[in-house]
């Protein structure tokens, strides 16, 4: 019990029945896929806002098919539906063009999958954003001749990301708890390393609460951040106010 | 293709011939948990805008716990990981209770959704309109009828978009039912393609019926709004 205790408070945190190592790096693990998932999101979700509310059809219709398809059907079942495909996909094209055969890495197309299907979320969350931004600012923009690129970076950019953010954090505590659906596809992970622990130790709930404990660490951690960041974004909406 | 679907569409929606599994078995776990869920959240709900801290707290506690760690742990944690406590197994009631995969699915799944359920509530009851209570208290309403009559009508119904947000949430999550050998559409699909490795398609046609299941119920909320929230309506 005393023991337990101790290794409940991290006072012996590289033991933990000498699991410990193991859990850490899960855990970092974890974050790494987490944090390189957001990336490739995020970039995916101003590409696909910017599809969306561009003039151009032919853009506007694959970003909304986009969006509409990937969050409609469950993240688990893309996540398995595009992880083994990848495979097929890219061994039946070495095939035909007569290479080696390729293995793709169960990491990056780890990353690539949560960054897929989460980069429709964001897509929506940045073009309720962009919307949010009042119009007269790009016209303005434009009177001053700021060229396309320097409209977005400059006015549009800085301004949006006031109303992003609520939704980049909550997309963010979304995608955080999806990356637990990694052990599944065979990712080690943080819950692989307290499933592999917990059973060849017969401790399995000591170990799986031990996991939700570090996923509770980081959203925690997470949620002190945003709340921060929301914060300093809405400072100068404040002051305009009064 | 065509194979997979006639070998496999009795599965996909209703029964492999022993069990209920696929759509059957996905909506099952679905209306089970938003049902429990639902009933248990609105007493939460209710104390978790107590004033009394001591009410408050714990509501608060469960619900940080509960969203702040991923529904695949709650339910490894229910399902393998309280069942290899020995104490657990002793008792033949808990014991009975874990040992069934369904139990602790439903289980894991209805505390979750109470979880966020009840946030969203409350936030609605956080919002009421001043005048409104105020109103009802003048008219001599006051305590569980205050609730029942003023209250708790209005936060439903203001909540409703963001409930059917949670109801379609979770309906993407009853995907890791399968993982504790719940035959629900998803494993259906990963037995599919096992036995015939068409991985594009096996998967492809779960994705096809959960998004059918996706835009009938956005449909069905969407009808829900136009009927409990049209006094918020522009008027005519």
């Amino acid at each position: 019990m005393f023991e337990n205790l101790l290794q409940f408070l991290g006072l012996s945190a590289f033991s933990l029945k000498g699991f410990g190592p193991l859990l850490l790096l899960g855990t970092w693990m974890t974050i790494k896929l987490s944090v390189l998932s957001l990336l490739v999101a995020v970039v995916l979700g101003l590409l696909g806002a910017s599809a969306k509310l561009s003039s151009l059809r032919a853009l506007r219709i694959p970003a909304q098919l986009y969006t509409t398809l990937i969050r409609g059907v469950p993240d688990l079942v893309l996540m398995l539906l595009i992880f083994y495909s990848l495979q097929t996909w890219l061994s039946s094209f070495t095939d035909a063009m007569e290479w080696d055969y390729i293995e793709i890495d169960p990491f990056a197309a780890g990353v690539i999958t949560l960054g897929f299907i989460y980069g429709a979320y964001f897509t929506e969350t940045f073009r309720g954003a962009i919307l949010a931004v009042p119009r007269g600012q790009v016209e303005a923009a434009t009177a001053y001749g700021l060229k396309r690129g320097q409209r977005f970076r400059y006015v549009v950019f800085p301004q949006m990301m006031r109303f992003a953010l609520p939704g980049i954090g909550n997309n963010w505590m979304v995608m955080l708890k999806a990356t637990a659906l990694v052990s599944i596809i065979g990712l080690a992970d943080v819950v692989k390393a307290a499933q592999d622990a917990g059973k060849s130790t017969y401790q399995l709930f000591y170990f799986l609460v031990l996991a939700a404990l570090i996923y509770l660490a980081i959203t925690s951690a997470s949620n002190f951040v945003l709340r921060r960041l929301e914060r300093r974004y809405a400072a100068g909406a404040r002051e305009a106010v009064r | 293709m065509i194979e997979l679907l006639q070998e496999y569409w009795r599965p996909f929606l209703y029964s492999d011939g022993v069990n209920i599994t696929g759509l059957a078995m996905t909506m099952w776990l679905l209306s089970a948990s938003i049902f429990f869920g639902f009933l248990v959240s609105i007493p939460l709900s209710i104390a978790r805008v107590s004033p009394s801290r001591w009410v408050r707290w714990p509501v608060q506690f469960y619900t940080y716990l509960f969203r702040g760690t991923p529904l695949y742990i709650q339910l490894l944690i229910c399902y393998t990981g309280i069942y290899s406590i020995a104490a657990v197994r002793e008792v033949p009631m808990l014991d009975s209770f874990f040992r069934d995969a369904m139990n602790c699915t439903i289980l894991a799944f209805s505390l979750n959704t109470c979880a966020y359920t009840t946030e969203i509530f409350a936030g609605a009851i956080r919002s009421m309109n001043h005048g409104e209570v105020e109103a009802a208290k003048a008219y001599g309403l006051s305590g569980w009828k205050l609730y029942a009559y003023v209250i708790m009508p209005s936060a439903l119904r203001r909540s409703l978009p963001y409930y059917s947000n949670e109801v379609i949430l979770m309906l993407h999550s009853t995907t890791v039912a399968f993982t504790a050998t719940v035959p629900d559409i998803l494993k259906v699909a990963r037995d599919a393609n096992s036995a015939t490795f068409l991985t594009f398609q096996s998967f492809g046609i779960a994705a096809v019926i959960y998004l059918a299941i996706t835009f009938t119920l956005v449909g069905l909320f969407r009808l829900a709004e136009k009927r409990w929230l049209a006094f918020l309506g522009p008027a005519h």
